[in-house]
């Protein structure tokens, strides 16, 4: 799956995606998927709660590990992906769309400037 | 046995297989493998007897166990956090089966279905018991059981301090303290008349029945512990609970037990199996191993170990717990005994239980000197204040052929922790009551 | 209430579950009715309204448990070569001495006067193990090698705070260690810090001085390591340790390799666990009960959890005590009983030539696996092993360590450990214990060869093994995706 372009990236291989509205989506990306293997449970923060940037904001578990998401982004989650929360293998199958995981209001813009552009990203992982 | 003729039964190399290996191997002797160990500390003299043969040690080992008064051969009066009930014949059979007593932990389930859908029935029959929704596949004993309980109730409400009851038993709260105490966590005591409860418990500990026999105010206590946002924790009889209401309707947030009462051998003290039950909540802070359902790659029913990265094989530093080795075959032995005692035995046993202490319980308080410490409702064991103190009665009644019960004195003056189950008929507990009775009348 | 459940299952299915097979009325057991004067009832407030557990026969609990036991690998049926675990032969000497009723019924609760001959076991047995380990301080009370293992870390914690060091926070442990030693070190309050190996297998001691300063607590070492190496490093990686005001805890969950070879405490370990459950032959069970005994130095004995058997000075008899300054109890009376005298039976048929014997064949077993599979597969250190290998399957292309295990199964052996020590890529550990034959080993050979054949032809064969077991690869997504438990009456 190529790495899409039109998003910044995390050393700790999360992406975020700029809406036109501000707000950021936030996922994983696709080599992370393929590390974790099948995705069996999401742990995710609520509506409301705080994130701050390259900090834990939640976990994924697969069934051979359990990793912590980081959030790119510091802010407010605006919304959770409830429809991945029920279907955990859609981080699996589609880690760049349905696979997303929370929608954030970011506190910060400077804070983006420190992710990686999907170029640099591809070099990370190879 | 001369160590010299000593040929081990169980190691098939002969002389000429070793050569034949060790040629393949390119080494001259078998000690030459161990060349790696400095000379100076290789081959020290082991200090251990010499080996005999199985015939004697057969008689070496009948000689310790005939040393031992036991219930087999003594009438057992006895509780206090191990129970002697009955087991039906037909469970050693199955449970020794060599495919269920040698087998390792299920790590490939294809081949270990055995001991997967055996657990999976265990955690079925203990939540049912336990009335409570998950149960895992077992943890060493109720002591740790109920350790592990407080754990995890310090995980789930983020707080450090563990209140337990003073009518529990005093083994499990050293338990409690013991795992506590790395953690950093507080054990705080506190009495029925005294609960005081803060904003830091995390939990709730009580006994079920308690430690002296009594059944309390749970749902009080549930109530209390809920209003402080602390969870209510209750380590229960297995038996007790096949009559009296349960940890699920008084809302417990984990409910733990001893499975030893479930038909298992006494065995001085082990090796027993905890019971852990709790609400589906809180399934992903649940410690030890977990049996689930699914299908195989040709839609046939199976089960698997899951959930497995709470545990600490693979989280490692972050594990819920490091338990690897559990108990699974004596939760095998507990969920046969339950099977052939089902719906209406277990019942039966608990009934039994009640009724035989119950009427020990008052020829006893007929006797001059003695009194019962109880003024509530209780299960199968009971409190006896004595006339002579604990040594005194407990040596008089072993002389009659009883082991007597449990010394309570520190707590109840001359008092001992009576218990009778349904192997005691009536004619054993007359003897006790007339046993008793002849202690207080020597001088 | 009832009616009789609706049966989703055909009758011939042998593997339906107890409350498939349930039907009201029938009952697995005839208990007698109450023989004293009825007494006055619970009020019915107080008792539970129903109690959904199974109405089934005797015999049909029979039929069923005997069925589910023969979908079991076991040591009794086939070769289990598990790295680590040593799967060696259960004696079944052991198992009637301990149904014996002197053993069996002796409550753990009875006066110490009552029940001598237990406690005369439990003593004898801390010798035994003092003497096997060379350290004389033994408790025979954690119950199982996980919760000895934490014991160990504790007493090693205990003693530090004692010499007034509590300060010490850091504890090395080696990237190959089995997963409960930092889960242990974490849950006693240490910093795990991760320490790599040289490329000959053994510790890096220049890793070790670097963090040989004064927060240093100490290290957790499991000798021979589990790459199944004896690493003689470890030697002086106890004087630094000691040198800079650490403790060393030795994890002896491999010592079916040093019975009588080498005694642990001499090295410089202040604190072994053992395993009850590998060494000394006390049966698996399908995932315990085992032991986990711990053996200490003079200095950590007074810190060990209890109680541990000791004899009055008085009366001379034994008696169950609390070390001095214990960490604790292990658990609600004094270990698993029936576990030590199972070991205490093995070691006292086995004897000092029997330890000799386990080690020498456990050893010269590994090593011809070692000579007879190393064209095959990749050997990460290119030594003589202990009492186990360790290869890696990376070069074998298409069949990964997983094909190749599940593989195995079809052909009657269990697979072997797979993935441990993460250090080495599609690692296999292979322990074949001392009581297999060349027989045995000649065919697991063979067959491991016909593997990789099948793999060179058809490697998609391999990932959907195995085709021969009860069951085929099942979908562990799936569990613990939609986590179903327990038996319910929706299901």
């Amino acid at each position: 799956m190529p790495v899409p372009e039109d998003r910044l990236y995390s050393k700790e291989h999360e992406w975020a995606l700029i809406q036109s509205d501000g707000s950021v989506i936030v996922g994983i990306t696709d080599f992370a998927q393929h590390e974790l293997g099948d995705v069996v449970y999401l742990e995710l923060p609520s509506q409301g709660a705080n994130v701050i940037q390259h900090q834990q904001m939640g976990e994924i578990e697969s069934v051979k590990a359990v990793s912590e998401v980081f959030s790119p982004v510091s802010g407010v989650v605006l919304e959770v992906n409830t429809s991945a929360q029920d279907s955990p293998e859609l981080v699996n199958s589609s880690p760049y769309e349905e696979g997303w995981l929370i929608k954030v209001q970011p506190s910060d813009e400077a804070e983006l400037k420190s992710l990686l552009d999907a170029k640099d990203y591809v070099a990370l992982t190879e | 046995m001369h160590s010299q003729s000593f040929k081990s039964p169980f190691i098939p190399n002969t002389s000429e297989d070793r050569a034949s290996m060790l040629a393949e191997v390119g080494a001259q002797s078998i000690d030459e493998l161990f060349e790696d160990i400095p000379s100076e500390y290789r081959h020290p003299e082991l200090g251990l007897p010499e080996p005999l043969s199985e015939m004697e040690v057969i008689k070496k080992m009948n000689s310790l166990a005939i040393k031992n008064l036991h219930a087999g051969n003594y009438l057992n009066f006895l509780g206090a956090g191990a129970y002697q009930h009955f087991c039906p014949s037909v469970v050693p059979f199955l449970v020794t089966r060599g495919e269920f007593l040698t087998s390792y932990t299920p790590y490939q389930p294809e081949v270990s279905q055995g001991t997967l859908q055996g657990t999976y029935e265990f955690q079925s029959l203990t939540a049912e018991l336990f009335g409570m929704e998950v149960s895992n596949a077992g943890m060493y004993d109720g002591a740790t059981s109920l350790a592990e309980a407080a754990l995890m109730a310090c995980r789930v409400t983020k707080r450090n301090q563990i209140t337990v009851l003073d009518t529990v038993n005093q083994r499990y709260i050293d338990t409690i303290r013991a795992y506590a105490m790395p953690q950093a966590l507080e054990v705080n005591l506190v009495s029925a008349e005294n609960l005081d409860l803060n904003a830091d418990t995390s939990c709730l500990i009580s006994q079920y029945p308690n430690f002296y026999g009594c059944i309390e105010e749970m749902q009080t206590l549930s109530d209390l512990a809920h209003s402080r946002g602390a969870l209510f924790v209750m380590s229960c009889d297995p038996i007790a609970l096949a009559m009296f209401k349960t940890p699920g309707d008084f809302g417990a947030d984990i409910a733990t037990g001893e499975g030893q009462a479930l038909g298992v051998p006494l065995s001085f003290g082990g090796p027993y199996v905890g019971i852990f039950t709790c609400r589906k909540d809180y399934l992903r802070q649940m410690p030890g191993r977990i049996s689930g359902k699914t299908t195989d790659s040709n839609g046939k029913t199976g089960y698997v170990l899951t959930l497995q990265p709470r545990e600490q094989h693979i989280r490692r530093e972050n594990a819920t717990s490091n338990i690897c080795t559990s108990t699974a075959l004596i939760a095998l032995w507990a969920t046969v005994y339950s099977s052939l005692m089902g719906k209406h035995g277990l019942r039966r046993v608990a009934d039994l239980c009640y009724q035989k202490s119950h009427y020990a319980a008052s020829e006893i308080a007929k006797l001059p000197g003695y009194s019962l410490v109880n003024d509530r409702t209780f299960f199968q064991e009971f409190v006896v204040s004595c006339p002579k103190d604990f040594e005194t009665t407990n040596y008089g009644l072993e002389k009659a052929g009883i082991l007597g019960g449990y010394d309570v004195s520190d707590k109840y003056h001359n008092g001992m922790l009576i218990c009778v189950t349904e192997v005691a008929t009536k004619t054993d507990i007359d003897h006790l009551v007339e046993t008793l009775g002849a202690i207080s009348q020597n001088g | 209430m009832d009616e009789a459940p609706i049966l989703h299952e055909n009758a011939l299915n042998r593997r339906r579950l107890l409350m498939e097979r349930s039907r009201p009325g029938r009952t697995g057991v005839a208990l007698p009715d109450s023989d004293v004067p009825p007494q006055l009832n619970p009020e019915a407030s107080m008792l539970r309204q129903d109690l959904d557990l199974p109405e089934v026969t005797e015999g049909e609990v029979v039929r069923y448990f005997t069925h589910l036991s023969q979908l079991n690998f076991s040591i009794d049926t086939h070769f289990y070569p598990l790295g680590s675990c040593t799967m060696k032969y259960n004696p079944r000497l052991n198992e009637t001495i301990a149904a014996n009723p002197g053993f069996s019924m002796s409550h753990p609760a009875q006066p110490a006067h009552q029940i001598q001959g237990a406690l005369e076991v439990i003593h004898t047995l801390q010798s035994f193990l003092s003497k096997v380990s060379g350290l004389p301080g033994v408790s025979l009370s954690p119950l199982a090698g996980a919760q000895g293992e934490l014991s160990g870390v504790l007493t090693l914690r205990a003693a530090l705070n004692d010499r007034g060091q509590g300060h010490r926070k850091k504890m090395l442990i080696p990237d190959t260690a089995h997963g409960t030693n930092p889960a242990s070190a974490a849950m006693a309050g240490f910093d795990v810090i991760s320490i790599g190996s040289g490329p000959d297998g053994n510790i890096d001691l220049d890793s070790i001085r670097a963090e040989a300063n004064s927060d240093l607590a100490g290290v957790m070492f499991t000798q021979p390591t589990t790459l199944g190496l004896f690493d003689k490093k470890a030697i002086e990686m106890c004087e630094i340790v000691h040198q800079a005001g650490g403790l060393v805890y030795g994890d002896g969950a491999n010592m079916n390799a040093l019975l009588g070879r080498v005694k642990l405490g001499h090295l410089g370990f202040d604190v072994v666990h053992m395993n009850l459950h590998k060494t000394f032959s006390t049966p698996h069970g399908g995932g315990g009960p085992g032991a986990g005994p711990i053996c200490v130095t003079e200095e950590l004995s007074k810190f060990l959890p209890g109680p541990i058997a000791t004899t009055n000075e008085l009366t001379k008899l034994y008696e169950l005590t609390m070390p001095e300054k214990t960490i604790g109890r292990s658990g609600a009376f004094q270990g698993n009983f029936g576990v030590l005298v199972r070991a205490f039976t093995y070691i006292s048929l086995l004897g000092n030539q029997g330890m000799l014997d386990i080690s020498g064949n456990a050893v010269l077993n590994a090593n011809y696996l070692l000579a007879k599979l190393r064209d095959l597969y990749e050997l990460p250190y290119d030594r003589k092993v202990m009492h186990e290998v360790v290869f890696s399957a990376k070069k074998r292309l298409g069949a990964s360590a997983l094909d190749i295990s599940k593989r195995l199964l079809d052909y009657g052996f269990h697979a072997p450990t797979m993935y441990f020590p993460l250090v080495v890529a599609e690692a296999l550990m292979i322990e074949p214990t001392e009581t297999e034959s060349k027989e045995t080993l000649d065919a697991f050979i063979e067959v491991l060869h016909q593997i990789d054949l099948e793999a060179a032809q058809d490697s998609s064969f391999l990932h959907e093994a195995p085709y021969n077991t009860p069951l085929s690869r099942l979908n562990e997504a799936k569990a613990a995706r939609n986590p179903e438990l327990r038996w319910n009456k929706a299901n």
